[in-house]
């Protein structure tokens, strides 16, 4: 990801953000943004599988690993934005969210959505994130010698 | 020959009825919510995760609760929920060196970059029972360190490095997939280790065993094993380029054995591979010893006839869902393919019973033999 030079950069981590969030996160606020662009929906939230998959041995191989359930949505803005949803679980309200998120960061307001969207749910994901991690730093093993006996 | 027999529905309706109310229990207890099971009984919704194929922890916990907690039950209702889903397409492969680790541990390298994390593990406890469970729900607070900010690299990419470490092959950008074809065999290693993710931990983690006790044994090592968050990405058509969409929980397990060499390769390491959905650690090194053990063809080792070597023994018997479906289905009624049965027996002994008779009567007239008399009397 932020990939230097790639035109997508953004807009992936933004969706990769959406994807990742939690919907009662999404949907407060959203809500909270006051945003309510008029829109055609152009594909109705729905749900189904993604096929995950891994490398034998962590580098050879493609095999299948398992699915995941996930949610998708397209919307379109009156200006002609077009926003895409892909979220994670079953929830349709929050894939439809995200692809509203996603059209409106394509036009004039992407600063407004940034700030009262973006930026919270980047923060709280760094957070839990940063939580966990002096959590098993707590659990990292200090080795140390014992003096030996022999002499 | 099937014959239809009706009169059972209401008998059934009845039990389904009971079979909900002895789910709920006892009314005086509070009702155990979906969220409570996620939360609080986490490495059983992995486990059902990991063997009904589908990550969704509130579908794991909504099953376990529905299945009164039968796992093997719970397994299959998200099998069967999985296959009602469109398939929106397939992930990249994820990026495990890039795994966000709660856990990872070595049991060959002492000093790897980030050092031994032990994470929140049962290992070093002394699995007594702590009544203060039972007791209240307080927990202490937990210490936090500062956060190891580099590279978590992959043990292996150190013995990679001097060559030690049998290199992994290329494959197919899209690996054949046995929820889609029918397993056939020789199957691919990756078909193997899609079937071996899958599989029963309690089947596999036996397999695993039987390697170690000797039944094709393969030295393993944990090179690694580590417990983290990984992102999943996908390529989006109507994007035209990939995004991550989502995450999940996932443990690995890499084991360096040894090998001898053969004809074409020099002496070195070669590897197994484990990789889970979950925080699923017994069934991720499992997974590497019997993906070793399978590998015997491929590395140009002797087929010692062991269990774990045989692909098809293994492969065949590893689905739970497939097992305990044909296993289960001798307790429903067949009342007709035991009726033949019973024809058929009794004609046999009708049959048997003529010679028999006229052989005791000359017998007889010989002065007998106890060991005639003796089967007889087995028979009667």
């Amino acid at each position: 990801m932020n990939m230097m030079g790639d035109p997508n950069a953004a807009r992936k981590e933004w969706l990769g953000l959406l994807a990742k969030s939690k919907a009662a996160d999404l949907a407060r606020l959203w809500q909270a943004s006051g945003a309510e662009p008029e829109h055609k929906v152009l594909r109705a939230p729905e749900i189904g599988g993604v096929m995950v998959r891994g490398r034998a041995g962590a580098v050879g191989a493609a095999f299948n690993l398992g699915e995941m359930t996930v949610t998708r949505a397209s919307v379109k803005l009156g200006c002609g934005a077009v926003g895409h949803g892909y979220v994670q679980g079953r929830d349709k309200a929050q894939a439809h969210c995200a692809a509203l998120v996603d059209a409106l960061m394509q036009t004039d307001a992407s600063a407004r959505v940034e700030v009262a969207v973006l930026a919270p749910l980047r923060e709280a994901a760094a957070q839990a994130k940063a939580i966990r991690a002096a959590k098993a730093a707590a659990t990292k093993v200090d080795f140390f010698t014992m003096v030996r006996g022999e002499d | 020959m099937y014959v239809a027999v009706k009169g059972g529905e209401r008998a059934i309706d009845n039990a389904h009825a009971w079979l909900a109310e002895e789910r709920r229990g006892d009314k005086a207890v509070a009702e155990l919510g979906v969220a409570q099971i996620r939360e609080q009984l986490a490495l059983a919704v992995n486990r059902v995760m990991a063997e009904g194929s589908l990550f969704d922890p509130d579908l794991a916990a909504l099953a376990i609760k529905q299945a009164r907690g039968d796992l093997i039950e719970a397994i299959f209702l998200i099998r069967a929920y999985r296959t009602t889903l469109p398939r929106f397409g397939g992930s990249t492969p994820i990026e495990t060196e890039a795994m966000v680790c709660d856990r990872r541990v070595s049991a060959t390298f002492k000093d790897a970059p980030g050092g031994q994390v032990l994470g929140p593990t049962f290992d070093y406890t002394h699995r007594l029972l702590d009544f203060k469970l039972a007791a209240d729900g307080e927990v202490a607070p937990v210490q936090t360190g500062t956060p190891y900010e580099g590279a978590t690299p992959h043990i292996m990419s150190f013995l990679d490095r001097e060559d030690l470490i049998q290199r992994e092959p290329e494959g197919a950008d899209v690996p054949a997939d046995l929820t889609r074809m029918p397993l056939e065999l020789p199957a691919s290693r990756a078909l193997r280790l899609q079937s071996l993710t899958r599989g029963d931990e309690g089947f596999i983690l036996g397999l695993a065993y039987s390697t170690q006790r000797g039944y094709a044994r393969n030295h393993a090592f944990v090179a690694e094993l580590r417990i983290g968050s990984v992102a999943v990405e996908m390529e989006i058509p109507e994007l035209g380029f990939a995004i991550e969409i989502g995450e999940i929980t996932a443990t690995e397990c890499e084991t360096v054995n040894q090998f001898q060499g053969s004809k074409t390769q020099p002496p070195q390491f070669t590897r197994g591979y484990g990789l889970v959905f979950g925080m699923s650690e017994r069934k991720a090194i499992s997974m590497a010893l019997v993906d070793r053990a399978l590998r015997w063809k491929e590395l140009g080792e002797d087929n010692l006839g062991a269990p774990a070597q045989d692909e098809e023994f293994v492969l065949y018997h590893s689905d739970n869902i497939q097992a305990t479906g044909f296993l289960e289905h001798i307790k429903l009624p067949h009342y007709v393919d035991f009726q033949s049965e019973l024809e058929l027996i009794r004609k046999l002994r009708r049959e048997a019973q003529v010679p028999k008779a006229a052989q005791a009567e000359s017998a007889e007239a010989s002065g007998g033999n106890l060991s005639g008399k003796m089967k007889e009397g087995a028979v009667t």
